[in-house]
């Protein structure tokens, strides 16, 4: 193990460095610092190059060059972006700073929402579902990320803040919608004709009930929760919940769960008047989310009983879900006073936060998320497509295994065949893609960011790039390759840790 | 009581019938073939994707070649509608006035220029990219790993080292730093650049399947009888590794045309007076609440072209994977399983209507 670590760090900071001086070669010979002195016509146009091949050190062989900045980097001083004189060290830590933000949100939502759906879709192999999961996959593949942001920027906050300004929905649009999301629930659940006719009808009821109640309160403009949609919320996470890790059959785990939920919504209004008279911070928040996670455990530990994991686990998770709502009604008892900040124009095209705003700390938090929503939107909706794909291969190859043939064959429910047997191998697979792909993220998503003006780490490449500063742009190259080195070596050991066939001396 | 014709079981029969061919004697070519034409996306794929390739080709010609089409996207003139809305009008039953193609059925832009001979030029060049990053790749990557499976060892070391120098960094940052060098080059230079750098995954597989088919059998006869490495390498081991390789290619194709769009958008890839997908969309992008069909048609363009290769390279990875089965769906099974006790019934029912 410790061989392994070594050697791997010893060939990737060889890979690192030649990676790097191949790049600084590369760079530099694409790049042209004086090209806007060419169309100079100022008298003085020869000592303005002079004085510019001077500042930048060009008449110096671009072999020594690097390893003079080399040898600046490793002491810690990455260089200056020449043309406005700023320090890339501070410019770095802030694009990293917001290209985390974007990348944390985008990557969790499009990987818990892609291995659902390709789990789902192959548990339902060649069924109309699966047929329109697969093709919605191709699609969203095929898409360019810059047409998605560009499309999403138009439709998502120019449409969606046009349509806040007068919030109707007609009623037509209402019953086709959810008609449609009836008839998606339908083919997903799957079974007999009569079944399906059942889960439609109540899809269709359910949405049209919940789009009637957001109209007719005039929800869009005063969107709030409240305990009681907390509670109901919560009632109903906790079952799924519980349906899908322990079976309902488990009382136990059932009404810790149900407890944890009753939990949750005493301590709603202490929760408020506490939040209150208060400075609040994320560190805090997290805090809180700890401590939610820890109640439910407590809950289920308290119910006892044969099989003490399940109920906490099941507890734990319908905690943290309840915290979760809690901490969004909270944010939108402030959506009021943000929007009329605002001008009724609530969500932003392009920047990671409102300049000048100024507020408590839900109204800035808010503000953040209103700008990450649409460019998280446009990273998830292709990630999204590539998670379905692999993870719906991946189930696929799993339930074909002889150990699930065994599983079903000694009678165990279904639920626990998929859930135990096959959920948790088709997860190997993924182990080792996930890190990568954040790790690789953090590089920034340079097309989003471009689009929506993000100032993350993708940006400050191109940014850099175009106007031809030499030492962010290697600083990002640095990071980067840095990052995509490590990822690797941690793809390797999570794959060895999940996996106990593989070993990691070969 | 006569036989009555059973349609839905000759039917199970039909298919049947084209999996026992494979175990009739097909060579895997064949086979291969036969599973593609099956596929119904791959082929709409090819169909749509032959389509566009006449339709930009053909319509303004290239190089010394005129194409049937009045404008090539480079003439600057009046505008037809106003504001240079397209000409196309959609038939009755559509809801339109009565198709009409008219003067610019895909409308102009700001200066009055033809939006779809702009497109079709947009096209082709988005077409020849990917073909010949798709070409570099291919070449460089066999080349690459059939010497690194094929001799190990040392050159083994050395390639898959480089390899790793190019997957360290992101492909998306390399093709920036070369499209801003080749800024003042042409567009095939820069598809050749993209194709230097996007080699390595292929070369990763077929390495793997070279170190694999090296151990076999009818090398180790080919080579008793006297064949040269490179006669075994291209007549004994590539045959056999083509699929995996025609599968990665299609792949990485398709996001080849994504690559090139995405750069061109960033304003490091194709770069006037050459015309691209990409650079027209991010030309026009600020158009878009005032003249939005200029940025839907390259769009979609990009996308169903994106979309044809994808089904393709499914389509590809389906024929050529030995373990892949038709599985015919729950309702067919039903249908296939009432049939069969329709039969076992009147089968039994027989002897006593006979007696």
């Amino acid at each position: 193990m410790l061989s392994f670590l070594a050697r791997r760090a010893v060939t990737g900071l060889a890979t690192l460095f030649t990676a790097i001086f191949l790049m600084f070669m590369l760079v530099n010979k694409a790049i042209d610092p004086l090209s806007d002195l060419y169309q100079d016509t100022s008298p003085n146009k020869a000592q303005k190059i002079a004085a510019r091949i001077d500042l930048l050190d060009l008449n110096t062989n671009v072999v020594v060059r690097f390893f003079k900045w080399l040898g600046h980097f490793l002491t810690g001083d990455p260089g200056v972006a020449w043309k406005t004189g700023e320090q890339v060290a501070p410019l770095i830590a802030h694009a990293i700073g917001s290209t985390l933000q974007l990348v944390t949100a985008a990557t969790l939502t499009s990987v818990v929402l892609g291995v659902a759906v390709g789990i789902v879709s192959a548990l339902r192999q060649y069924s109309a579902f699966d047929y329109v999961i697969i093709f919605l996959s191709f699609l969203l593949y095929s898409l360019p990320s810059f047409l998605v942001g560009v499309l999403l920027k138009q439709w998502g906050a120019i449409g969606v803040n046009d349509f806040l300004a007068e919030p109707v929905i007609p009623w037509v649009v209402i019953i086709g919608v959810s008609l449609v999301n009836g008839f998606i629930w339908s083919i997903a659940v799957g079974g007999p004709v009569r079944r399906r006719l059942e889960v439609a009808g109540s899809a269709t009821a359910a949405s049209i009930a919940m789009l009637a109640y957001l109209q007719l309160t005039d929800w869009w403009n005063k969107p709030s929760l409240g305990p009681i949609l907390i509670g109901v919320l919560g009632a109903a996470g906790a079952l799924a919940i519980v349906a899908i890790g322990a079976g309902l059959h488990n009382r136990r785990a059932l009404y810790a769960s149900l407890v944890t939920v009753g939990v949750g919504l005493a301590l709603y209004f202490p929760i408020g008047a506490f939040f209150d008279g208060f400075l609040e911070s994320n560190v805090l928040m997290l805090g809180l989310g700890l401590a939610a996670i820890a109640t439910g455990l407590l809950v289920g530990w308290l119910f006892g009983g044969p099989d003490r994991g399940v109920s906490m686990r099941s507890a734990a998770m319908t905690a943290f879900l309840v915290a979760a709502l809690t901490y969004v009604d909270q944010l939108m008892q402030v959506w009021v006073e943000y929007s009329d900040g605002l001008r009724g124009r609530p969500f932003p095209t392009f920047g990671d936060r409102t300049p000048n705003l100024t507020g408590s700390y839900w109204l800035t938090t808010l503000d953040s998320y209103t700008h990450l929503i649409l460019p998280s939107l446009t990273l998830v909706l292709i990630a999204f497509a590539s998670y379905t794909r692999y993870s719906r291969s991946s189930m696929l190859e799993v339930m074909n295994q002889d150990y699930i043939r065994t599983a079903r064959a000694k009678g165990l429910p279904e639920r626990v065949v998929v859930v135990r047997h096959g959920f948790r191998n088709t997860l190997i697979p993924l182990a080792t893609i996930v890190p990568i792909d954040i790790i690789t993220l953090i590089g920034g998503a340079i097309i989003t960011e471009n689009i929506f003006a993000r100032p993350g780490m993708g940006q400050l490449f191109v940014r850099s790039l175009t106007s031809a500063e030499i030492d962010p742009v290697m600083a990002y190259l640095v990071i980067t390759a840095s990052l995509a080195i490590i990822a690797n070596i941690v793809a390797d050991l999570i794959y060895a840790s999940v996996d106990p066939r593989i070993r990691l001396e070969a | 009581m006569t036989t009555t014709p059973q349609p839905s079981a000759d039917s199970e029969r039909m298919e049947n019938a084209i999996e026992l061919k494979g175990v009739e004697g097909l060579s895997q070519g064949q086979i291969v073939r036969s599973r593609f034409l099956r596929h119904k996306g791959a082929i709409g794929g090819v169909i749509v994707l032959a389509a566009i390739v006449v339709l930009a080709y053909s319509s303004v010609g290239f190089g010394p070649i005129q194409g049937w089409w009045k404008w090539t996207g480079d003439e600057v003139g009046s505008q037809t509608n106003a504001g240079g809305t397209p000409t196309l009008t959609l038939p009755g039953w559509l809801g339109g006035p009565g198709f009409a193609l008219g003067e610019h059925p895909l409308g102009q832009d700001v200066i009055g220029r033809d939006l779809f001979g702009l497109v079709m030029r947009g096209t082709q060049t988005s077409l020849m990219v990917v073909a010949v990053i798709g070409f570099v790749a291919a070449v460089l990557g066999i080349i690459v790993g059939a010497s690194a499976g094929f001799y190990r060892g040392r050159i083994d070391t050395v390639l898959m080292r480089t390899t790793d120098l190019f997957i360290t960094v992101p492909v998306l940052v390399i093709g920036a730093v070369i499209g801003k060098l080749s800024g003042k080059i042409s567009g095939a230079v820069f598809a050749v650049a993209l194709g230097f750098v996007l080699w390595t995954g292929l070369a990763r597989l077929v390495r793997g399947e070279f170190l694999t088919l090296r151990e076999r059998e009818f090398i180790d006869a080919a080579r008793v009888a006297g064949a040269s490495d490179i006669r075994i390498i291209f007549k004994h081991i590539l045959p056999n590794a083509i699929g995996v390789v025609i599968v990665a290619t299609s792949l990485l194709m398709s996001s080849a045309i994504l690559l090139e769009t995405a750069l061109s958008y960033l304003g490091f890839g194709i770069v006037a007076p050459e015309v691209s997908l990409g650079r027209l969309i991010s030309d026009y992008q600020s158009s878009f609440a005032t003249r939005p069909w200029l940025f839907w048609w390259p769009g979609s363009f990009i996308v169903v072209i994106a979309l044809s290769i994808n089904f393709i390279g499914d389509g590809l990875r389906d024929a050529f994977d030995p373990r892949q089965k038709r599985i015919p769906s729950e309702r067919k099974m039903l249908k296939s399983l009432r049939a069969q006790e329709a039969l076992a019934a009147q089968d039994a029912a027989r002897p006593v209507t006979d007696s």
